[in-house]
């Protein structure tokens, strides 16, 4: 680990991508994730890469697909009505088992929405998001560390299973400033026989396709796609415990949400009340058994997004609606306060006593 | 000795193009140049989605699918990883200039040293005969069945005409397959096409005037006498820009 910088969100992640080896970046203006492709526009041209301004988000992810066909390391990033232009790409991304990396800093919606930080595409990031079936590796960061982390983390689970990653940020992780200590130089260690890089009259042809006609052969393709996904529900889930050993209450958030959380838990404890806190760092795969275990000794469940509760249905059925799960919420751009945590927590203490 | 061969670069797939399309006309001559250029082994190809989506099988360099008009920019992302292989797209008119226009016209503008074959036959075929961003006006198509009304859905794009327009691309020509004369002056500019890349010269985009017999619902003779009368008018043959004609001169 190198010397301690302070960097933005949005920063850290383009310059651990290019540590991570990532030489082709393609974006498209969206606030509040600038940062990230200024960054690349600067640095790109100096090392041999690519940054291009695509015409479209359209554009920009198609740009991605094609460069990882060829096998190199690829990026894009957006905000949420970007990314959700970008869904028909990373339909065919996931389609055709190729892996990029792809940066979602949150704002608000639905439609123009808003351009303060957000939680709300948590459905179209962990379901899969555009149509067929499919799933991304979706890493939720909460600090500016984890940016620069969970991006290399990223591009490193993209190339073991052949699929695309996703980093769901919001607008408070692009743009925040904190030290970092940014992780070494690496580039991918995985074989790619699949890339299409010319046969060099040496081999048979690569194809790139998410195209099966014969509803048999569709059905195999997903079928042996979902056995990829159960190992990486296996082998990859991530997830903070914190304050759980004596807890009674367990509060499950991710991102800007746990660090309010934090603040709550500290409060909480304080009036003697025991909060603890699952914070999933990957929300696919959620991390279902900390869940279910923490059923077993908690009281009840609080869920804090900046959405109008999406995580929260995950909760559910991780605990199998065991314990009571309430929603504690902001959305439109705002983020709860340690405050409001307390009060739901003063609620749900009043509604078991 | 042997004096007409399969192309190498074609596979040993069976076409599942209709009979009289010109397709498989288009793909030979694609193939030959690749071949008679030795760039077989570093070629990639972009298959669109339309008629020509399962090109893929057809050439036996290495294939990517794309989405539905997104060719160009997935052929910029291979160009921008590789820029030692040869790239290039073949595409439909609905793939092209309508759903993929933005992707057409800015790789264009970019000068995206690739090649670009466009097929041109006045109607989505894949779908069963719908009307195209080409379908010339008073066309019936299934869904224009009184024919296309320039009032109400507007009129057909001439590609080369509005990309020539611009200054980035380096060569934009069309071309067309109806008759022997035709299709010897298209493997001319498609291998054209393709040697621009290789010089690195930039984007080359051929337009290829084709039929469509079967939802055009025609004889396959009867539909290049169509295109005879009907398409080339509209959409006249020549070189609409070759940048490295003007500065020969």
């Amino acid at each position: 680990m190198s010397e301690k910088v302070l960097m933005k969100g949005n920063e850290a992640i383009a310059e651990a991508a290019i540590r991570a080896g990532c030489r082709h970046y393609f974006g498209y203006p969206i606030t509040p994730q600038t940062e990230l492709a200024a960054y690349m526009a600067k640095r790109m041209p100096k090392i041999g890469g690519t940054f291009l301004q695509a015409e479209s988000e359209i554009s920009a992810i198609n740009m991605v697909y094609g460069v990882a066909g060829a096998g190199y390391r690829v990026m894009t990033s957006s905000s949420s009505p970007g990314v959700s232009l970008k869904q028909e790409g990373i339909s065919y991304i996931a389609g055709a088992d190729l892996p990029a990396l792809i940066i979602n800093v949150q704002r608000g919606g639905p439609g123009l929405g808003g351009i303060q930080p957000s939680q709300s595409d948590y459905f179209q990031a962990t379901k899969g998001g555009g149509h067929g079936d499919y799933h991304l590796i979706v890493l939720a960061p909460a600090s500016v560390q984890e940016m620069a982390d969970l991006t290399a983390h990223a591009f490193d689970l993209a190339d073991k299973y052949r699929m695309p990653t996703m980093i769901l940020a919001d607008g408070t992780m692009g743009q925040m400033m904190e030290p970092v200590s940014l992780p070494e130089e690496t580039t991918s260690k995985v074989e790619k026989p699949w890339a299409v890089t010319g046969t060099n009259c040496e081999r048979e042809h690569n194809i790139i396709n998410s195209l099966y006609l014969v509803p048999e052969q569709l059905e195999k393709k997903n079928f042996e796609r979902f056995e990829k996904y159960a190992k990486v529900e296996e082998n990859e889930v991530m997830y903070e415990e914190y304050m759980m050993d004596d807890a009674e209450y367990c509060i499950v958030a991710f991102g800007i949400a746990a660090r309010v959380s934090k603040n709550a838990i500290t409060a909480a404890r304080a009036k003697g009340i025991k909060v603890g806190m699952i914070r999933p760092i990957t929300l696919w795969p959620f991390p279902k058994e900390a869940i279910a275990k923490a059923a077993d000794k908690v009281k009840a469940f609080i869920s804090v997004e900046l959405s109008m509760g999406q995580m929260i249905e995950d909760i559910k059925l991780a605990e199998e609606c065991r314990k009571p799960v309430v929603l504690c919420n902001r959305t439109g751009g705002m983020i709860p306060d340690p405050e409001q945590i307390l009060k739901t927590i003063d609620t749900l203490i009043g509604g078991n006593n | 000795m042997v004096v007409f061969d399969k192309p190498k670069a074609l596979t040993d797939a069976p076409l599942h193009y209709c009979p009289g399309c010109t397709h498989g006309i288009i793909h030979r001559l694609v193939a030959e140049a690749i071949d008679e250029l030795g760039i077989l082994g570093k070629t990639v190809g972009v298959a669109p989605v339309g008629c020509a989506v399962m090109a893929y099988d057809y050439f036996a360099c290495d294939m990517v699918e794309a989405a539905h008009g997104r060719a160009p920019a997935v052929a910029t992302g291979l160009k921008r990883a590789m820029p030692e292989n040869v790239i290039f797209t073949y595409q439909g008119d609905g793939d092209l200039a309508s759903i993929g226009m933005a992707e057409t016209v800015h790789a264009a503008t970019r000068n995206e040293n690739i090649t670009v074959i466009f097929v041109n036959n006045a109607i989505y075929g894949m779908t069963g005969g719908q009307m195209a961003p080409t379908s010339l006006p008073g066309q019936v198509t299934q869904t224009s069945p009184y024919g296309r009304d320039v009032k109400t859905v507007g009129y057909p794009i001439r590609v080369c005409e509005m990309l020539s327009a611009l200054d980035g691309p380096e060569l934009i020509q069309r071309v067309a397959v109806n008759n022997v004369k035709n299709v010897m002056a298209a493997k001319k500019a498609i291998k054209k096409a393709f040697q621009n890349q290789i010089d690195g010269k930039g984007f080359s985009l051929i337009e290829v005037v084709s039929s469509c017999p079967t939802n055009w619902g025609m004889t396959p003779s009867n539909a290049l006498k169509w295109l005879e009368e009907n398409m080339i008018p509209y959409y006249p043959l020549g070189v609409y820009k070759d940048r490295s004609a003007k500065e020969v001169k």
